[in-house]
């Protein structure tokens, strides 16, 4: 079905093939399935995929950037956990992605996520290619019209990190309201009971 | 209801008592005296063309009061919001006004009550300090200073630090 729905909205071919490949039909039952194939753009302008982080732990969040309040305490708190890591950061890529696409161009995000940690990863893409991988992720978000220019808009969206292993499987999740104490003590706890 | 927007309420319903310390306080000998606390924004991420900004907010005086507007030349928009936490959902919600009932305290803190400022003029970097205006419904104007922390700061949030900082004034 997600397979199909890439396939429907016309999303890259290479998605739609990474997606047919490799993601099984989920069929109605897989309530706990979070995560899966994607097809996005890095700050660098380079294609990746999932596939391009397998080995390393992900963080993955959602958010944008003209965000002032609670993306930026987000951002934040996950570099402080990495800090509070040291070496086993090394293991861990956290990943931000848009759900602003309009607005953050590959460049906007790279920008902004180096702003809080150069080891953070911000991805975009098309308005389609993040519809898909938001709904892989059960992230909701929705525009939420500010002002009478089309420019002036917010975004409504799910703040929620995922942890998934270096299979790209999904392990849990942590709410961004977590602090970076208890966001590193996780995972130190998951990373170590692996290896 | 989360951790964060349970303190909000709580420090909204805070009687005063515990306020002290350098602040700004409305001259007008008529009006209620109110009081800014440690006005704080962030500084901005590149790229980034909105920021925020916190305080906190004392009503000293006699009769209740109501922060209606706020402006600030550091940005061409500068509202009233909410961020509320909706099942997960992040919502940020424009405010028409906060009260400020006689002997009470509004907290602006990150994943709360903010100002949220867009179209900045440039970004805000890490000290500096910028004019803002509150204006309240029977109070007027107050213009206080706001200074710019780092990306990351939780400012009040994080335990009253600043309240022996100075750095607000009044018009």
């Amino acid at each position: 079905m997600v397979g199909l729905g890439a396939l429907a909205l016309g999303a890259l071919g290479a998605a739609a093939m990474v997606v047919a490949n490799f993601r099984p039909e989920p069929g109605s039952h897989a309530a706990l399935a979070i995560g899966g194939p994607f097809t996005l753009t890095a700050g660098d302008g380079k294609t990746v995929t999932d596939r391009s982080f397998r080995g390393k732990w992900l963080l993955v969040y959602f958010g944008y950037t003209f965000c002032p309040d609670v993306c930026p305490t987000t951002l934040n708190d996950i570099a402080e956990a990495l800090g509070k890591l040291g070496p086993l950061a090394d293991k861990i890529t956290p990943i931000f992605v848009t759900v602003d696409p309009e607005r953050d161009t590959p460049e906007v995000m790279a920008r902004y996520v180096k702003s809080f940690d150069p080891r953070i990863v911000g991805l975009t893409g098309s308005p389609d290619a993040i519809a898909e991988v938001a709904k892989e992720y059960r992230v909701y978000y929705r525009k939420h019209p500010t002002g009478k220019s089309p420019d002036d808009y917010l975004m409504d969206h799910s703040s929620i990190i995922y942890i998934m292993d270096p299979e790209g499987r999904y392990v849990t999740l942590v709410s961004a309201e977590q602090k970076p104490d208890q966001m590193a003590a996780r995972l130190r706890q998951l990373i170590t009971k692996s290896s | 209801m989360t951790s964060r927007t349970l303190a909000i309420v709580l420090a909204l319903v805070l009687p005063l008592g515990l306020a002290s310390g350098p602040a700004a306080h409305a001259q007008n000998a008529a009006s209620p005296a109110i009081e800014i606390m440690s006005p704080w924004a962030r500084a901005t991420p590149a790229g980034a063309e909105s920021a925020a900004a916190y305080m906190t907010m004392i009503n000293k005086g006699p009769a209740a009061d109501r922060l209606v507007a706020v402006s600030t030349p550091v940005a061409q928009v500068a509202e009233l919001h909410r961020t509320v936490n909706d099942n997960g959902i992040m919502k940020m919600l424009p405010v028409a006004g906060v009260d400020l009932h006689a002997g009470a305290q509004a907290v602006f803190k990150p994943g709360g009550y903010h100002v949220m400022l867009t179209k900045l003029a440039q970004p805000l970097k890490v000290g500096q300090s910028f004019p803002m205006t509150l204006t309240f419904e029977k109070a007027g104007p107050i213009t206080v200073t706001v200074k710019v922390q780092k990306i990351g700061a939780m400012g009040d949030a994080m335990g009253n630090m600043q309240h022996d900082m100075g750095g607000t004034k009044t018009e």
